[in-house]
């Protein structure tokens, strides 16, 4: 088989995971002359975008497809009848450099199915990244999956090669993993996250007098769980990530939405993929870490435990607290006008930079990038107050919710 | 009127010597045009420049106003140097402006330098180097930016591809590196650049497999990679039919008949999850009771936790050291008392003569009972069910370890081990008989470390030594009794 047909293979087996960010790690470059590569500042660097959205910044592939473990949601599963392949070390490393020649990849993003053990699994993984950086002098962004119960000596070697590791959840509940995915053990993953993240302390940690503690995955660890493949509500989907990000210092919580793959086992859903709900967890999740939510205040406590799907969470909350609005913008604090519905982080830092000189007026918002109708019913501005009754009315939901869709006709 | 003429499209020291000038000069912005030379000159102007007299003096602006201004003049809008010498002039007389985002200029030229970052942003992530020649190779791209940025963008290529020789053509200016340093000239038309790179189709194999047709989301994909660009993007040309192709593709993932499965292939290894260890421990002894807490499910707790965090030390100790639960570096590391209550308790015990290695140390309760706070975990004290429903582990342990002394560290640990609340101040530091065994309670170490003030923390650690050595006493009678 060659290359090419074995990249197809396995970028395909690939594509499920949610995951391609190359941004938050340490600042590097190859101006020494010696090797080849760099990490964007900042931000990091898309590449390119497939029509499905989603950002192409990594050479996302996996090492091999071939599988152990018969997860039912997994395009990989031992018992699917999807084409096998394997990628040699040489071979990626060779792609890898390849492609960040050409300026296409950021770096790469190896996993790989679980072959003969955990311990063989991630040493093949990890000879990659070693490869890349001890015998290539790679100095590009390297994002590898780690296998729980892997080695503590082989994940350490993991975090001085890679910028991120990261290990999914996959499920929601311990319960869901359990019944769709029985060899994998959501105590074991945990266990890992943990192991990471005491490692991610310590290279943290700059004691003074002692020798630097070894690199560990400057960017962190991230993690992915699956939407819509279990019955786990949006607040037990929130819960989790909150303990998550509580526990083991996540970067990121990716959310993907269950989606139908060749070859699919018939005890999980066909249907689409419910894009509009993971599009709102994600709005969910900004929440609870940028814009100070509580994760029990972002699902209503009375209804179903899913966010609704026609209005964002934040709207829907403040629908639900109108008691705390309108709201003056001109002298509210930081925290109340991040609950502001169409408040972003940034029109918040410049709405209080601006009015420490001059008030906010109603023609000031386009410039602030808010969008007007969202927000005009919460807030009080120098030149505009919204009426008492509009606020108190029951139709001020209705005037969010995108208009019903006439069924069509055949015609 | 002054007729301003800079050397080129992105002169920021040009525009700012004349900016300064004028401002000095008292010239108005409406009284000033702005023009670069070779540049198609405005109807009634003259092609000289014609500048006021320097005049002594200075002024200050904000930092941030030359940063903004360094990216703004290289804007595309023609615009954009008479912009920026109102937005300076405006600054003299009022030094907060660029604070007020939602002033006009401000927001203008803050606009410039986004659409300009952004572009420069675009071209780290879209160009596309094509391989040329097969001995000396060089890297060719071709690249059309919107804004004046290839000086602005090219030393990151520099850093980034330092062992190879590369250059950007664009029909503006081209970039080229040479392994040393990077040289500019003129603009080049399209059909310069090379056409194909040996690697362009299985990059676009790779783009087509990445793809998720279940999941299509053209504007998402537009709005990040606008059209514009397509077609300097060897990837482009699959966009088309991917899309053509997707709903049918993902309609026959969803109706496709469920296939045979697959049978697995032969395992090499035993799957590793699963250790199997119960048969090898002998039954009572604390490496058994440590297996089989590891699944405990007494109460909620172990849920939101990482892992049962049982006790350790050696089967034969003497003493027993009781806390109240794992905090949260015990959680992660699955020992007890490695945090910094653990630390403080080390040196307590190094103080009081007991040696850690010989002791035996558990909590009351075995699993991390907090509530997460964004990126850290607040302790939350152990309620009674709790402490009941763990309190099984906490009688084995003591039947498989027959310790001469039990020290309760805190009014958790005293609750589990005598069985009722108990107040720690009117029962620390005397020795009690408990169903036949001795129990001593006193604080926990984490209590010393809550103290804000440093004499009462003094005070109380030698408290707490004193409490230890106590046990320690009592060790050393037992030990020469027998």
């Amino acid at each position: 088989m060659d290359v090419q047909r074995k990249l197809e293979i396995l970028a395909d087996a690939a594509k499920y995971d949610a995951s391609c960010a190359s941004s938050g790690t340490e600042q590097r470059d190859s101006s020494d002359g010696k090797g080849l590569g760099s990490t964007a500042p900042g931000m990091g660097i898309c590449h390119s975008y497939a029509p499905d959205g989603r950002c192409i910044s990594l050479l996302k592939v996996l090492l091999t497809n071939a599988c152990n473990y018969d997860c039912l949601y997994c395009v990989n599963r031992a018992s699917s009848n999807v084409p096998r392949a394997r990628f040699t070390i040489d071979e990626v490393v060779k792609l890898t450099l390849d492609f960040y020649r050409r300026n296409y990849i950021e770096g790469l993003f190896l996993s790989s199915g679980i072959i003969r053990s955990a311990d063989y699994t991630m040493e093949q993984v990890v000879s990659v990244a070693r490869k890349l950086r001890d015998e290539h002098h790679f100095r590009g962004y390297i994002h590898l999956k780690t296998i729980p119960e892997a080695d503590d000596a082989l994940i350490a070697e993991a975090g001085k090669y890679a910028d991120r590791l990261s290990i999914n959840i996959e499920m929601p509940e311990e319960t869901s993993l359990a019944r769709l995915a029985p060899e994998k053990d959501v105590r074991a993953i945990r266990r890992t996250m943990g192991r990471l993240r005491l490692k991610l302390d310590e290279a943290a940690e700059r004691p003074a007098t002692k020798a630097r503690p070894p690199r560990f995955a400057p960017a962190g660890q991230s993690t992915q769980m699956i939407v819509g493949a279990d019955s786990a509500s949006d607040q037990t989907i929130l819960k989790t990530s909150a303990n998550l990000y509580g526990a083991y210092r996540l970067k990121r919580v990716y959310y993907s939405a269950f989606s139908p793959i060749p070859d699919a086992s018939r005890a999980l859903p066909l249907i689409a993929p419910p894009l509009v709900r993971e599009h709102r967890l994600y709005q969910a999740d900004w929440l609870m870490r940028f814009y100070g939510f509580d994760v029990g205040e972002i699902v209503d406590g009375h209804g179903s435990g899913m966010l609704p799907l026609d209005i964002d969470p934040k709207l829907a909350w403040a629908l639900r607290h109108r008691e705390r609005f309108p709201l003056d913008v001109n002298r509210a604090s930081r925290e109340e006008l991040l609950r502001v519905p169409g408040f972003g982080r940034k029109a918040v830092d410049r709405i209080i930079a601006t009015r420490g000189v001059t008030s906010i007026r109603v023609a000031d918002l386009a410039r602030l990038h808010i969008p007007r109708n969202k927000a005009l019913p919460f807030i009080v501005l120098s030149d505009h107050r919204p009426s008492v009754r509009l606020l108190d009315a029951a139709g001020l939901a209705e005037r969010f919710r995108p208009p019903a869709k006439q069924l069509g006709f055949g015609f | 009127m002054h007729t301003i003429t800079l050397d080129s499209e992105t002169d920021f020291d040009g525009w700012r010597q004349a900016a300064r000038r004028l401002a000095l000069n008292q010239v108005k912005p409406q009284d000033v045009t702005w023009t670069v030379r070779g540049g198609t000159p405005e109807l009634f102007s003259t092609e000289t420049n014609d500048l006021p007299e320097a005049t002594e003096g200075t002024f200050n602006v904000p930092a941030k106003f030359v940063e903004l201004a360094k990216a703004a003049i290289l804007h595309r809008d023609p615009e954009r140097f008479a912009l920026l010498y109102r937005l300076l002039w405006r600054l003299r007389s009022h030094h907060d402006l660029l604070s007020v985002a939602t002033d006009p200029d401000v927001a203008g030229v803050s606009a410039m330098a986004r659409a300009v970052h952004r572009d420069e942003h675009k071209m780290h992530a879209f160009v596309r180097f094509r391989e040329v020649g097969r001995v000396n190779t060089h890297f060719v791209a071709w690249f059309e930016p919107e804004h004046h940025i290839v000086e602005l963008a090219a030393p990151f290529f520099a850093k980034r591809f330092a062992d190879m020789p590369w250059s950007i053509l664009t029909p503006d200016v081209c970039a080229h590196w040479d392994g040393h340093e990077i040289a500019f000239t003129a603009g080049v038309a399209k059909s310069e650049a090379p056409t194909e790179d040996r690697l362009e189709e299985t990059w676009r194999s790779y783009y087509a497999a990445i793809f998720n047709p279940a999941r299509l989301k053209v504007k998402a994909m537009q709005t990040e990679m606008p059209q514009k660009y397509w077609r300097n993007l060897p990837e482009a040309s699959m966009i088309k039919p991917l899309i053509a192709s997707a709903e049918r593709t993902a309609g026959a993932m969803i109706a496709n008949e469920a296939t045979e499965p697959h049978k697995p292939q032969k395992r090499q290894d035993e799957p590793m999850a699963r250790k199997q260890t119960h048969d090898t421990q002998a039954r009572g002894t604390i490496a058994a009771l440590r297996e089989e807490a590891t699944g405990c499910r007494a109460c909620p707790l172990w849920k939101g936790a990482t892992q049962t965090v049982f006790g350790e030390g050696p089967q034969s100790a003497t003493l027993m050291l009781v806390g109240e639960q794992p905090g949260d570096k015990e959680d992660l590391a699955g020992h007890p008392f490695v945090g910094p209550a653990g630390q403080m308790l080390d040196r307590a015990l190094e103080d009081a003569g007991i040696a850690r290695a010989k002791v035996y140390i558990t909590n009351a309760v075995k699993h991390f009972k907090f509530v997460p706070r964004g990126k850290i975990r607040l302790h939350q004290k152990p309620n009674t069910p709790e402490i009941r429903a763990c309190r099984q582990w906490y009688e084995r342990e003591l039947a498989a370890i027959r310790p001469e002394l039990v020290v309760a560290l805190g009014a958790t640990a005293a609750q589990s081990v005598l069985g009722r609340i108990t107040p720690i101040n009117r029962s620390r530091g005397r020795l009690i008989d408990h169903d036949g065994t001795k129990v001593l309670v006193t604080v926990h170490p984490s209590y010393l470390l809550r103290l804000p003030d440093e004499k009462a923390k003094a005070l109380e650690y030698q408290r707490f030594i004193d409490d230890l050595k106590i046990a320690a006493d009592q060790l050393r009678n037992s030990a020469r009794a027998a």
